[in-house]
């Protein structure tokens, strides 16, 4: 590597590590504050509550572990019901990784910054990453990855004493700020029509297939939706080709 | 079976969440990169994987807001549904910015809950 692109390394690194102030990072850090009352709330001291912070990452699979453990299961059971709802990550980070890498980019460091892949890195990723030279997307994602992660590991230390005090109706509103925030960054930057149409049957097929299958509900909704939402797309571009 | 509370050491529940928390996620992470590493740009799998993803996301959407956790669960459903449904509408009549989305659904979830039940807003 020359200096000169070291250099430009530094600095998209840079860029995306001030993706720190944006939308989706705040509303992000709003939701580990009620994440982190409900740790409280659930008796996990500090520690543990820090370091899943740090471990995990992905907000929805830390609040099922945390109910698991409050419901006393066993660990291949907490391990499953974490695994199980955690399967949408694969798809969400094999879509991402296209974006990202370049023929150079080493598999190890992709398998290092994937750990950073969760909901809100894939929404901030995907928006902006097209306005970014492919060379630097790495670089540009490891410094968003890195810095909110290790924000979020230091807010979360900070408030953890003082969050039990939040009005329940704020807490209520902090838990509420995450869906609205992802319908509509995720609508705002999908920019396929099949996408677009996934969106719409994954939401009715979520509550549709918790009544089913409440352990695998997001996985069917996803495999079964994303799939009808990808013919759909297709027949429509045949139909539209006489 | 072992759990959560089985071993007294200080270090067990931090071994329980590496196990049940970090493994049980990282493994998809790592699946997606192999996975990921083999569809180009513009491919067919790659529309199919990213409508999956977003319909996986879409499902979790719901699933926050019709089961939720924490606080979120003494808010009426009607209310959460009326409160997302018209912040929605708002994004899209203002030219898709997030913001006005956001600020018209917590402000309805926010001002329907202090309507239903004044006491609220004093504490």
């Amino acid at each position: 590597m020359s200096i000169s692109s070291g250099q430009h390394g530094a600095h998209w690194f840079l860029k995306g590590a001030r993706g720190i102030a944006s939308l989706p990072a705040i509303i992000l850090m709003s939701a580990f504050v009620g994440f982190c009352g409900f740790a409280v709330e659930a008796g996990i001291p500090l520690g543990e509550t820090v370091f899943m912070t740090g471990m995990i990452w992905a907000l929805p699979a830390k609040v099922l572990l945390v109910g698991s453990i409050l419901a006393g299961v066993s660990l291949p059971a907490a391990f499953i019901t974490v695994a199980l709802s955690s399967i949408r990550l694969m798809p969400m980070v094999a879509a991402l990784i296209p974006e990202i890498r370049t023929e150079k980019t080493p598999t190890w460091l992709l398998l290092l910054l994937s750990h950073f892949i969760a909901i809100t890195a894939y929404v901030f990723t995907m928006e902006r990453i097209r306005d970014v030279p492919r060379e630097h997307r790495v670089a540009f994602f490891a410094g968003f990855g890195v810095t909110v992660t290790s924000a979020n590991i230091v807010l979360v230390s900070v408030i953890y004493s003082t969050v039990a005090n939040l009005p329940a109706m704020v807490a209520g509103a902090l838990f509420f700020l995450t869906p609205v925030y992802f319908l509509t960054s995720i609508w705002a930057s999908t920019r396929d029509r099949a996408g677009h149409i996934a969106m719409v049957i994954g939401l009715a097929l979520g509550p549709l297939f918790h009544q089913w299958a409440p352990e695998l509900d997001i996985l069917y909704a996803g495999v079964i939706g994303g799939t009808m939402a990808f013919a759909v797309d297709r027949l429509w571009k045949r139909g539209a080709r006489p | 079976m072992i759990g959560y509370e089985t071993f007294d050491a200080w270090w067990w529940p931090y071994v329980f969440i590496a196990i049940a928390g970090w493994l049980a996620t990282d493994i998809w992470r790592w699946l997606g990169v192999l996975v990921g590493n083999r569809l180009s740009q513009d491919s067919a799998a790659l529309t199919w994987v990213r409508a999956v993803a977003t319909a996986l996301l879409a499902a979790v959407i719901a699933k926050l807001i019709l089961y939720p956790s924490g606080e979120l669960k003494n808010v009426p459903v009607a209310l959460r549904l009326i409160a997302v449904t018209a912040g929605f509408a708002a994004f899209m009549i203002g030219g898709k910015r997030i913001w006005i989305g956001i600020v018209v659904a917590l402000g309805l979830l926010i001002g329907g809950q202090v309507l239903i039940d004044p006491a609220l807003f004093a504490g």
